[in-house]
């Protein structure tokens, strides 16, 4: 996968958990819940669907590392994903 | 499957406060209570900020760290004392400057940053109600609890102010000033507000508390009804006298102890165990910014020296869930009590606890109404895994039962379930729901409050907690109306009818469900649900509105129209459906 199909990926998950932020402009360094009401089970929501949908591990200490849209494109592409 | 009593040993370091329940609750008396606080001086009466922050720098320790905040980076930032008394006198001052005084009501909206704790302090000092709100509501919910209040002051931030207020301004008639607390300090000012910083400079920072009666009215906490509006719970300043004796008994708050509540202000428990009671106490508060993050937690702990430690069953969950491995790698040496609250804490919860900290977790009971600690776990008292613990010395809890004719029965048999009541005259048991008598007297028969949780006692006087006898639901230990949420949905076009349960959940308990009818011509289908969903989480903010919306043709009603979640709930979980003979239209 390239760095806009995981781009993709990860706003369709997102936009699944919070539909509301479709209509947002993200800062795609800033936490999500730096930006939005995006709470704790927001959060574990939007990891377990990029765990299901990308078939993936994603074990908890990388949990911050998917806290902003770049931090989770940069550790997908990290992740060498099939197309 | 049946969990081992955790037995306590005694304390090899710090004696417990309460360290044999029954000789205690034995001689206990409120007298007792009341001679832990000082009282205003010259016998000017009982404020709940001068027990919390002035008497203890009267005492000598001005020097001593009152509130340790975490900013987002996990930098620490200390306040005094001395600090604290000067900041809560000016923001005192400041309102007094805009003309706000006793009884008129402080809202606030706001992420866990310093301000927030001096506003709350500020306010009680001024005689002004504090009434605090949950930054992650969203408009309606925070409309409705500011009109109910008649909200005068609303202290927010600049960002929470434009998502949220901005366009509700001419829809909340009572509020007269808007103070911004700026996250960049190089944003320009907004129109019609004032700058927290401005107004609380060009104020002394001295300030001398007016008489205050212990039963003014002091705090303000909204709880969801099942029914109609949420309901405001008037809480008066002798209410801290509960606070302090529970701080010191079910928490074993000791002076040099460094204290950290991981709840949010927004709800009761951030604002009777987050502000109010370890100050009362004079010991050292941790605040957080930041929101659950296992590792951030477990860093606090360690270079924090947390020593008491009281959070929820969902955070201790998601503890669970990071698995022992990680905290492993901490030195989690400096915990000596933890506690738990927010809804009942499940047995492996603290079986696990007891392995990976190498303490157990307490769980106690208690609600917006009742303003503090009522059913509790002790330091020195043994664990049944599973169980909320025993009364507070001074409170009298019993199982009743409902009578048709509106009396109550007392349930002596040991093990049998039924409502949790207790004796009415606890010092922080609420007054009033504001403006709303008549609601209010529905929750008390005889001299009994009626909790509308069900529960057991068992041989030993410990309680277990099996329910709600109502459609509440409770999710991450925040109580949600479903009547809020239904109507919140119905506004969105496509939305026919809504019924809204709570359905468990591993980690939050329960998540917010809502079945939905739509209305003709709309297709139900996913990108449906989307815009429901989003619709709702605009509305209603992330902590009020379903995770999850079902699609129905029709939902269960009685002949008066009335949905019947009762019915939605046992059908979604599979169980027996009871009594069904008011049912009219089945789905």
């Amino acid at each position: 996968m390239n760095r806009d199909q995981i781009k993709s990926v990860v706003l369709s998950e997102l936009y699944s958990i919070a539909p509301e932020l479709e209509d947002e402009d993200i800062a795609p360094d800033t936490a999500f819940r730096d930006q939005f009401d995006f709470d704790s089970m927001d959060f574990l929501n939007f990891v377990i669907g990029l765990h299901e949908t990308l078939k993936i591990d994603i074990p908890e200490p990388d949990y911050p590392k998917l806290l902003s849209l770049n931090g989770c494109v940069a550790y997908l592409e990290s992740k060498d994903l099939p197309g | 499957m049946s969990y081992h009593r955790i037995s306590k040993k005694p304390a090899s370091t710090i004696a417990p406060n309460l360290h044999d329940y029954d000789e205690y609750r034995a001689h206990f008396s409120w007298d007792q209570a009341r001679a832990s606080l000082d009282g205003l001086p010259d016998g000017k009466g009982l404020n709940i900020a001068y027990e919390a922050v002035d008497r203890h720098v009267n005492a000598l320790r001005g020097h001593h760290t009152a509130i340790r905040w975490l900013d987002n980076q996990g930098h620490a930032h200390d306040y005094s004392y001395a600090e604290l008394k000067k900041r809560t006198n000016q923001f005192a001052n400041a309102l007094r400057s805009l003309g706000i005084g006793k009884r008129d009501r402080v809202f606030v909206l706001a992420p866990r940053v310093p301000e927030l704790y001096i506003t709350a302090l500020g306010t009680l000092k001024n005689t002004s109600v504090f009434s605090p709100l949950f930054s992650a509501f969203g408009p309606e919910p925070i409309q409705m609890r500011m009109d109910i209040g008649a909200a005068k002051v609303l202290v927010t931030t600049t960002r929470l102010y434009q998502r949220k207020i901005q366009a509700l301004r001419d829809k909340l008639p009572s509020l007269q000033h808007v103070i911004l607390i700026r996250e960049d300090e190089s944003a320009d000012l907004v129109a019609d507000t004032h700058d927290f910083d401005e107004l609380t400079q060009a104020v002394p920072d001295t300030f001398e508390i007016p008489p205050t009666d212990p039963e003014d009215m002091a705090l303000l906490h909204f709880t969801s009804g099942t029914t109609g509006k949420p309901k405001g719970a008037v809480h008066v300043h002798k209410a801290v006298m509960m606070h302090n004796m529970t701080a010191r008994l079910a928490l074993d708050l000791h002076l040099e102890d460094v204290f950290w509540c991981t709840a949010d202000p927004g709800w009761v428990t951030g604002t009777s165990y987050g502000i109010i009671a370890p100050l009362t106490i004079g010991a050292t508060m941790i605040i957080d910014y930041a929101e659950f993050d296992a590792e951030r937690w477990y860093n606090i702990i360690q270079d924090q020296r947390v020593s008491v430690w009281y959070t929820a069953p969902t955070a201790v969950r998601m503890m669970m869930k990071a698995g022992e491995e990680v905290i492993s790698r901490y030195d989690t040496s400096s915990l000596r009590f933890m506690a738990s609250v927010g809804e009942p804490l499940n047995p492996e919860a603290v079986v696990w606890s007891e392995s990976a900290f190498g303490l157990p977790f307490h769980d106690n009971w208690w609600q917006s109404e009742t303003g503090g600690i009522m059913i509790s776990n002790y330091a020195a008292m043994d664990i049944k895994p599973g169980s909320m613990g025993r009364p507070l010395p001074g409170i009298e809890a019993a199982v009743v039962k409902r009578l048709k004719d509106g009396g109550i029965k007392m349930i002596e048999t040991p093990n049998t379930p039924g409502e949790l009541a207790l004796k009415t005259g606890w010092p922080s048991m609420f007054r009033g729901y504001l403006g709303e008598e008549a609601r209010y007297q529905k929750c008390f028969v005889d001299d009994w409050y009626l909790s509308d949780d069900l529960v057991s006692c068992d041989e030993e006087g410990y309680f277990w907690f099996i329910g709600r006898a109502d459609d509440l639901i409770k999710s991450s230990g925040h109580l949600i109306g479903p009547f809020e949420v239904e109507s919140a949905l119905i506004e969105h076009p496509a939305v026919a009818e809504a019924g809204v349960i709570g359905v468990p959940d591993a980690i939050s308990g329960e998540i917010v469900k809502a079945f939905i009818v739509p209305n003709a011509g709309f297709q139900a289908e996913g990108s449906l649900k989307k815009q429901i969903l989003g619709h709702a989480r605009k509305k209603l903010g992330v902590a009020v509105a379903p995770r999850d919306i079902e699609f129905r043709k029709n939902l269960p009603k009685t002949r008066s129209g009335k949905i019947m979640r009762r019915l939605l709930k046992a059908r979604e979980l599979g169980l027996p459906e009871g009594d069904t003979s008011t049912l009219e239209t089945d789905e």
